[in-house]
């Protein structure tokens, strides 16, 4: 198959506290996963913009993926509540774009969920390859 | 134009087995903005500190990206390395190529173009980075106690014997709270009062705090290190500087109302101090009783009797306007009212009480004077019967939780029960038995072993009367019997439940409270006596339920986090923080409600359009208050909300990098 | 104000007297009782412990022809019926999709006219306490009433949705309106031993004389009903010694409104004799 010959690209927004944490958990565990996630660090999944998320999936990110803290664990104790809604939104959002949904998750990863990290961008990478390379939206801003 | 350095941290082989740090070089240097490029075998290490400073210098740099290891290790480290050079710690940024790359991935192959990524990620939000400043604010090294039960006393007396003034607020006309109407203590059966009221006296004679009763806090404003508090005295009738404590007006008092104190079991006077040993000694008419407030004037004979001249029946409510530095929360709990269960009764049955009227009941202080007696017919009570879990772990009519001290001090009044009347049989009813904690469960055996106490385990479906004698009827689920038992008194453990006002108290002060009511900690384990605002703590049950010792223990943790803040002359505030650009700011305030710690006020701003004067409203963070989540730089609408650190530029330019 | 009445069975035979005096009481209070037209059992039972859906529908049959009557809620004296046609209503109101499925099979439209009301609960809430005091002619002198609930009325709480489950006062409050004395009391809601009477009458007699005793302690002269359950193995199944009355509710309202007990059907009763604080001033005098 050329498709699994080329490794998706996901843009990925991982809170400071949890995720980003548990990020760090699987390297430090020395679990390995697919080289196909590249995580920027956030204080909070409240602070992820859709927009930083559309604007990914423009420049032709194959996938997106969000993670947070365990609702009822935030950090700053509602942020997570927040994008969750903000996020369900914006996924019905995505069809209307043209953009397939599958491509964009959010997941809710504690810091001692090293594994969990890992499984997820297993199985996003394995779902992504399947669904073939994204396409570049027209190159105008969504600014 | 910039001018980046990136530094290439190997981490020993950690980092250079996984990733061929030259090609990451080589991209490096193509970047634009990239000045220099340097590796280094440990970059953490002083030397390699050494060279990023050095470099700073020589190649004038003013951006730093140092890819090496988790930001969470060691990006404190590289802003205090950067500042070493001059260079303003927030122009640095960190490409984690070590966790989040070398050590997920096998080889240099597949590890390499990740790392490339991440450098030239980390290299765009560099460019976007702008020199943050943190700001001080002083510290008024004052601070107040709201609730004067046996958690605000402890904190009042561990923050003023660390040498700072406390202000200790209490609604009550005295202080000793809840613990002050208990008989005897568990495991120890210590008396409640005789390790009370020391502390209590202590507090009245601390010169350092100042002890305020029949108050309470009406406001709240302000932050950390600088709250602003508006305290309502309510009027005593009483003139304090006056009165001695005597004791001639509520002798001499002819008017009688069930005490408040005694849970109703006793009576008090109109004018009253709630119990003998309370401190102030000092009375307080209760208006509502009082006859010159009831009926025009007429009575007076506490003024008679007053040889100080201390009765002033025109005093009026006082409000006290007072700064502070720091607040501890302690206002303690309720029990949960058990004329909600009516196959017990629902309160009507005199001789179904609550545990706590039966503290009253068993107190030499108490109504009977410590002589049980049920209140029905004042007969000793022989056949007692225990009902554990009364609205506890009961979400159909009750609360979910279980109440923690039930199971504790049921063991104390089955022991107590004997101790006092030996030839009477105490019956408890539990679904549980919990007794973890030092000594407990060698009390609960002392209650069965001992006090002979018989405990079925079952819960109890009614309460009846036949005739005048109560009748329990249960099931023993052990035996998978149904069971009745004759009781002359039958005694409630009720749920601890948060005081009624619990969440107007939270609104009212700014933090946040559980489905319960009860104040919640900013963080489950690690900052369990901290709020979600900064410089109010928490003590006591009014977090959750807790015995005598765990909130004494919480009470000297709140103290030691208000020591810790007034240790400080100057509270440096973080820098990363939300920032309003005014100019784009429609004064929606849509930012405010999802601000989880108040941060965001309005202000107006006076403009001069073509020599017009115009006024708007817009928004301001409180530097103080924000933590930096970011909530609101998502929620502002026309984008002129923005976080400090991660701002919207940032971002963008991070998202951008990632996907070329 | 006029309300679909549904007697259910018991009504039309051993509980005839009750279905007298509440017409009575009712008519009294200028409530029209009208009769739910070609009515079936309620469900309860037989059909209940056999057939699930069977009971709904039958109950669903009745509150269908009652709203064809287009008269608001129905009405109905006992606590069985009571009981089945709430889990019916409710059943219903939780998926509209069940009114069609329902109207196919009893072969006539479903509609909600609101929650099946028993005749004390429209009594003590739509009529209201206030409108019954206004009608007393003839207090009840502190007679010393047990006021008996039973179970169906009140549980499961969830589907009787009227009064505390545990600890019920609005019979008591009714009859303190009526000027008698309500005796606190503690079998107010314990099992009267239901269609067990039939089956196995030995432990239906225990349960009864184990209310008569607990009210005969708390001092009560009589008790108070409002179920013909109740009522039938509070009068059938009790030991010989007993002899305390037992009143539908109805009974003790009727006569506090000046009515005579033959016009109440309490001569129906197994026992109809009358507490003497009751039978004083019988005969004339009629409102």
């Amino acid at each position: 198959m050329p498709l699994a010959e080329v490794e998706p690209k996901i843009v990925a927004f991982f809170c400071n506290w949890c995720s980003y944490a548990g990020a760090d958990l699987a390297g430090t565990s020395r679990i390995q996963y697919p080289p196909s996630v590249r995580i920027i660090r956030v204080p909070c999944s409240g602070r992820v913009n859709p927009r930083f998320i559309l604007r990914a999936f423009q420049l032709g990110a194959d996938g997106v993926l969000v993670a947070g803290c365990h609702p009822g664990d935030c950090h700053y104790s509602t942020g997570n509540y927040f994008s969750r809604r903000r996020l369900s939104l914006l996924r019905r959002f995505l069809a209307y774009l043209g953009i397939d949904e599958r491509r964009f998750r959010v997941r809710w990863i504690s810091a001692s969920e090293g594994p969990r990290f890992a499984e997820t961008v297993k199985e996003m990478t394995e779902e992504l390859r399947q669904l073939g390379p994204a396409q570049k939206v027209a190159a105008t801003s969504v600014d | 134009m910039k001018r980046v350095g990136v530094f290439l941290c190997w981490c020993g082989s950690n980092i250079a087995a996984h990733v061929d740090l030259d090609r990451v070089q080589e991209m490096s240097e193509d970047l634009g903005n990239v000045v220099h490029v340097q590796q280094n075998k440990y970059m953490c290490s002083e030397p390699g500190q050494e060279t990023v400073r050095k470099a700073i210098q020589r190649h004038g740099l003013d951006r730093v990206v140092i890819a090496a290891c988790s930001p969470r290790m060691h990006e404190r480290t590289f802003r205090r390395t950067v500042e070493g050079a001059g260079l303003n710690p927030y122009l640095l940024e960190i490409a984690n190529v070590r966790e989040h790359c070398s050590w997920v991935h096998p080889d240099k192959e597949t590890g390499t173009p990740v790392a490339i990524d991440l450098v030239r990620t980390a290299v765009a939000k560099a460019v976007q980075d702008v020199p943050l400043q943190s700001s001080y604010a002083g510290v008024e090294k004052r601070a107040l106690v709201i609730g004067g039960g046996i958690a605000g006393i402890q904190a009042a007396l561990d923050i003023a014997g660390s040498g700072y003034e406390v202000v200790l607020v209490e609604r009550e006309p005295t202080i000793g709270g809840r613990m002050a109407q208990l008989d005897k203590t568990f495991p120890t059966l210590d008396c409640s009062s005789c390790i009370l009221t020391p502390k209590m006296v202590e507090v009245s004679q601390d010169p350092r705090i100042r002890l305020l009763t029949y108050a309470e806090v009406e406001s709240l404003a302000g932050y950390v290190g600088n709250f602003e508090a508006r305290i309502r005295l309510k009027a005593r009738s009483v003139d304090f500087v006056k009165c001695t404590g005597c004791g001639d007006c509520w002798n001499k008092c002819p008017y009688r109302t069930p005490g408040e104190f005694d849970l109703g079991l006793g009576k008090r006077k109109a004018i009253f101090i709630p119990f003998p040993q309370a401190i102030p000694s000092k009375p307080t008419i209760d208006r509502d009783t009082c006859a010159y407030f009831q009926k025009n004037g007429k009575c007076q004979v506490c003024k008679k009797f007053c040889q100080a001249g201390a009765i002033d029946f025109e005093q009026t409510d006082e409000i006290l306007e007072e700064k502070f530095g720091a607040v501890v929360v302690a206002t303690g709990f309720d029990l949960w009212d058990h004329a909600r269960y009516g196959e017990y009764g629902a309160g009507e049955h005199p001789d179904v009480i609550s545990s706590l009227e039966l503290e009253r009941l068993l107190s030499a202080s108490g109504p009977s004077d410590g002589h049980l007696k049920r209140p029905s017919d004042g007969r000793e009570p022989k056949r007692v019967v225990f009902i554990q879990c009364v609205g506890s772990r009961d979400e159909a009519k009750g609360v979910g939780y279980c109440s923690k001290i039930c199971c504790m001090y049921t063991a104390k009044h089955a022991i107590m029960l004997k101790e006092k009347i030996p030839d009477s049989q105490a019956f408890v009813f539990y679904i549980d038995v919990r007794t973890p904690g030092k000594n407990y469960e060698e009390f609960y055996r002392r209650a069965t072993v001992e006090a002979g106490a018989q405990y079925i385990r079952g819960r109890v479906s009614r309460i009846y009367l036949r005739g005048k004698q109560l009748v329990v009827v249960g099931e023993d689920t052990l035996l998978g019997q149904k069971v009745e038992v004759e009781a002359d008194l039958v005694v409630l453990a009720s749920a601890v439940v948060s005081r009624a006002d619990a969440p107007q108290v939270a609104q009212k002060l700014g933090f946040s409270y559980d489905n319960y009511g009860f104040f919640t900690e900013a963080h489950p384990k690690l900052a369990p006596v901290e709020t979600n605002t900064a410089g109010i703590f928490l003590a006591g049950a009014c977090q959750g339920p807790k015995d005598i010792p765990e909130t004494v223990a919480q009470a000297g943790a709140a103290a030691a986090k208000v020591v810790r803040l007034f240790a400080k002359d100057k509270l440096e505030t973080e820098p990363m923080v939300a920032r309003v650009d005014p100019e784009h700011c429609a004064g929606c305030q849509w930012c405010r409600p999802i601000c989880p710690y108040q941060a965001i006020g309005m202000e107006t701003l006076t403009e001069r359009p073509g020599g017009r004067r115009v006024t708007r409203r817009v928004a301001r963070v409180n530097t103080s208050l924000c933590h930096g989540c970011g909530a609101c730089s998502v929620a502002c609408r026309s984008g002129a909300m923005n976080l400090l650190g991660f701002s919207n530029e940032q971002l963008w330019a991070e998202v951008e990098a990632l996907c070329l | 104000m006029k309300v679909a009445y549904y007697p259910g069975c018991s009504s039309h035979g051993s509980a005839a007297d009750y279905d007298r005096s509440a017409r009575v009481v009712a008519g009294a209070l200028g409530l029209g009782l009208v009769e739910v037209p070609d009515w079936n059992c309620c469900g309860a039972s037989s059909a209940h412990a056999l057939d699930h859906q069977l009971a709904l529908d039958l109950a669903g049959r009745n509150l269908a022809l009652a709203a064809q009557l287009d008269l608001g809620g129905v009405v109905t004296p006992c606590a069985a019926c009571y009981s089945r046609l709430n889990r019916a209503h409710q059943w219903l109101g939780e998926d509209r999709r069940r009114w069609l499925d329902l109207a196919a099979r009893v072969e006539r439209p479903y509609r909600d006219v609101g929650k099946p009301r028993s005749l004390l609960e429209l009594v003590v809430g739509a009529i209201g306490l206030p409108a019954v005091a206004e009608r007393v002619r003839r207090p009840l002198q502190g007679l010393k009433v047990a006021a008996y609930y039973g179970c169906l009325m009140l549980r499961p709480p969830e589907v009787a949705r009227f009064d505390d489950p545990e600890n019920p006062r609005s019979m008591d409050d009714l009859l303190r309106t009526l000027g008698a004395n309500p005796v606190r009391w503690g079998h107010k809601t314990e099992c009267c031993g239901a269609s067990l009477s039939v089956s196995r009458p030995e432990l239906v007699r225990k349960l009864v004389d184990d209310i008569l005793d607990n009210a005969a302690a708390a001092g009560a002269e009589c008790l108070a009903t409002a179920c013909p359950m109740c009522q039938a193995n509070l009068e059938q199944r009790r030991s010989a010694d007993r002899t305390m009355p037992a009143y539908y509710f109805t009974d003790l309202a009727g006569l506090a409104f000046g009515f005579s007990p033959v016009d109440l059907g309490i001569a129906m009763h197994l026992d109809s004799s009358l507490h003497p604080l009751l039978s004083q001033g019988q005969g004339g005098d009629r409102p």
